[in-house]
């Protein structure tokens, strides 16, 4: 921590000014990142189903929803508020407790992994660690919750969609990680923080991009299946399998399986502009501007200023990634299941190994480009 | 008591009530769905267990591999073969029951006696290493422990190459076991999808 903003710290010391002890400090202090980290997955939720909507209608050449707000922005409100409002209902062969621990079971990990995610050298939850490793160990659990919805539903539609679902994901996450492993050996650490530093050199020419360009193309891919976004959405193809394991569900609990692949596809945006395109830099490093414009770079001003620019440029990237994905979802055709596990197996996972063995030669061979 | 510790001790107390409860479970329902996903608790209580140990790594390592692969596959073969029907009675349930029972009821007084007898202590508190800890298990790994790391590699091959020769017998002409010739017919019909079967 050389410099930067801390919030957590000027928040415990104003606290402190009033009196309080520094652990009751701590204690009104803990609730608020957790409250921030939903608010702001909701909002990254309400903002990308409205692009969705709009950009499919964009590609089919139709309007898309226009009467709810200005431009139909507040058509995702209205629909999160319908689903809220909706019956919950257990089918009566349905197994209850699988069936209601299913979604929970799939969007909590999803939530919990927001925890690494930076959007400035203190503006995260924490900096463990283990960082990136815990949003690899957490995406692992959400099969189960897959599984398990699937299996209570007692659907077999349902069964298949799961049992779909936990196979495209163990498949994709070989590789997923694979190519983590090759950013993770440049940086030497695990640490979303330090990821983001490592890649702060140069601005737009230091991102790992450049360094990795193969890595990015199978991390993109496998995310997209890990998030079942088209063309990879078997387990909820709807000409086969009318909606895969979400089938039996209504009202919030099909809600809580909508929130979470649309948090996951977030999440897995935000991680790729952190891991390759440089998270909260800028494209000319902000220390180079503000020596140029003479201005102190730990002043608060530019503190804050720089704070925000991070912030912006971190949500911006991974809009423009969602923006991506959306248009894949619309152009491209459904992919068969065998034609999903060869790619998995034959093809990514050969060539993410290919890509870690030339990364780690490299950093053996040009320690000062591939990080020492 | 200070607020980190009283926050410490309830979650040891939940995380232990949960892998006790949760094992018992899993040995003692009959339904096998409900006890491979109670396994899976299981395995994520122990993770926490070893979060509050500071061992994040190996925490993190044990849901990826034993709740994310090992949990998950064993779902996955389960919801495969499902056929939703009784299991055959056994004719001498009670005595096996019994003998099963004694037996863990031994190794579970074995496992007391060693916690009562071991000393626990650590010498310092400075031991614990923390974010440290994934740097020291990787040297490990490549220093003194290379050979066991290597050794469990080889194991793990000789796994996937049996299960190669187990799944695809379609490939072979002869049959490994009694080398006879493979009758084609069977395997036809074993190689049939399970889940067309009715239920």
């Amino acid at each position: 921590m050389e410099y930067g903003l801390d919030l957590e710290y000027s928040f415990n010391e104003f606290l402190k000014g009033f009196g309080l002890s520094s652990e009751i400090a701590h204690i009104i202090w803990l609730p608020l990142p957790m409250l921030l980290v939903l608010v702001a997955a909701v909002v990254g939720v309400l903002v990308t189903v409205w692009l969705e909507r709009k950009i499919s209608a964009a590609a089919q050449q139709r309007i898309g929803p226009e009467y709810a707000g200005a431009l139909g922005v507040l058509q995702p409100i209205a629909d999160g508020l319908k689903l809220l409002v909706k019956e919950d209902i257990i089918p009566a062969k349905a197994d209850g407790i699988l069936f209601t621990a299913g979604p929970i079971l799939v969007l909590v990990p999803v939530i919990l992994s927001w925890l690494i995610v930076p959007f400035g050298q203190n503006l995260l939850i924490s900096n463990v660690g283990i960082g990136i490793f815990l949003w690899i160990a957490l995406s692992s659990i959400q099969p189960i919750g897959l599984l398990m919805s699937g299996y209570a539903s007692n659907n077999k539609y349902s069964l298949l969609g799961g049992l779909r679902a936990a196979a495209q994901s163990i498949s994709y996450e070989i590789p997923l990680a694979l190519s983590v492993l090759a950013i993770v050996l440049m940086t030497n650490s695990l640490s979303t923080v330090d990821i983001v530093n490592q890649q702060s050199g140069a601005g737009i020419l230091s991102w790992n991009i450049w360094r990795q360009p193969v890595g990015f193309i199978v991390f993109w891919i496998c995310a997209l299946a890990e998030c079942e976004r088209l063309p990879f959405d078997l387990p909820e193809a709807e000409e086969e399998l009318v909606a895969g394991y979400q089938t039996e569900y209504a009202g919030m609990k099909f809600a809580l399986f909508y929130l979470g692949s649309y948090i996951n596809l977030i999440l897995s945006a935000l991680l790729v502009s952190i891991l390759y395109l440089g998270g909260w830099g800028f494209p000319i490093p902000v220390e180079l501007i503000a020596k140029l414009l003479n201005l102190p770079i730990n002043a608060p001003f530019i503190q804050v200023f720089t704070a925000s620019i991070g912030i912006v440029m971190t949500v911006l990237k991974a809009y423009l990634l969602v923006f991506i994905a959306i248009l894949l979802r619309w152009t491209t055709p459904r992919v068969r299941i065998d034609q999903l596990l060869d790619l998995g197996w034959k093809f990514l996972l050969p060539i993410s190994l290919a890509n870690l063995l030339i990364t780690a030669g490299l950093k053996l061979a040009f320690p000062q480009f591939f990080g020492g | 008591m200070s607020i980190a510790i009283t926050t410490q001790f309830i979650c040891f107390t939940v995380l232990s009530l949960v892998v006790i409860i949760g094992a018992l479970g899993v040995v003692l329902l009959e339904s096998i769905v409900y006890s491979a996903f109670l396994l899976g608790g299981v395995f994520m209580s122990v993770a926490g267990l070893y979060l509050l140990l500071n061992a994040s790594f190996v925490a993190a390592a044990q849901i990826l591999v034993y709740v994310g692969a090992v949990n998950v596959l064993i779902i996955f073969a389960i919801m495969l073969v499902n056929k939703k029907e009784d299991l055959k009675p056994i004719n001498d349930i009670k005595s096996r029951r019994v003998i099963s029972t004694s037996i863990c009821l031994t190794l579970l007084s074995l496992l007391i006696r060693v916690d009562l007898t071991n000393v626990w202590s650590l010498s310092s508190p400075q031991n614990s290493i923390g974010e440290e800890s994934t740097i020291r298990i990787g040297e490990h790994l490549f220093s003194d422990y290379l050979l066991p790391f290597e050794v469990a590699s080889v194991l793990l091959l000789m796994a996937m190459i049996g299960a190669i020769v187990l799944a695809r017998r379609d490939v072979m002409s002869k049959d490994i076991s009694t080398g006879l010739p493979v009758d084609q017919e069977l395997i036809e019909k074993s190689s049939e999808p399970l889940l067309t079967n009715k239920n």
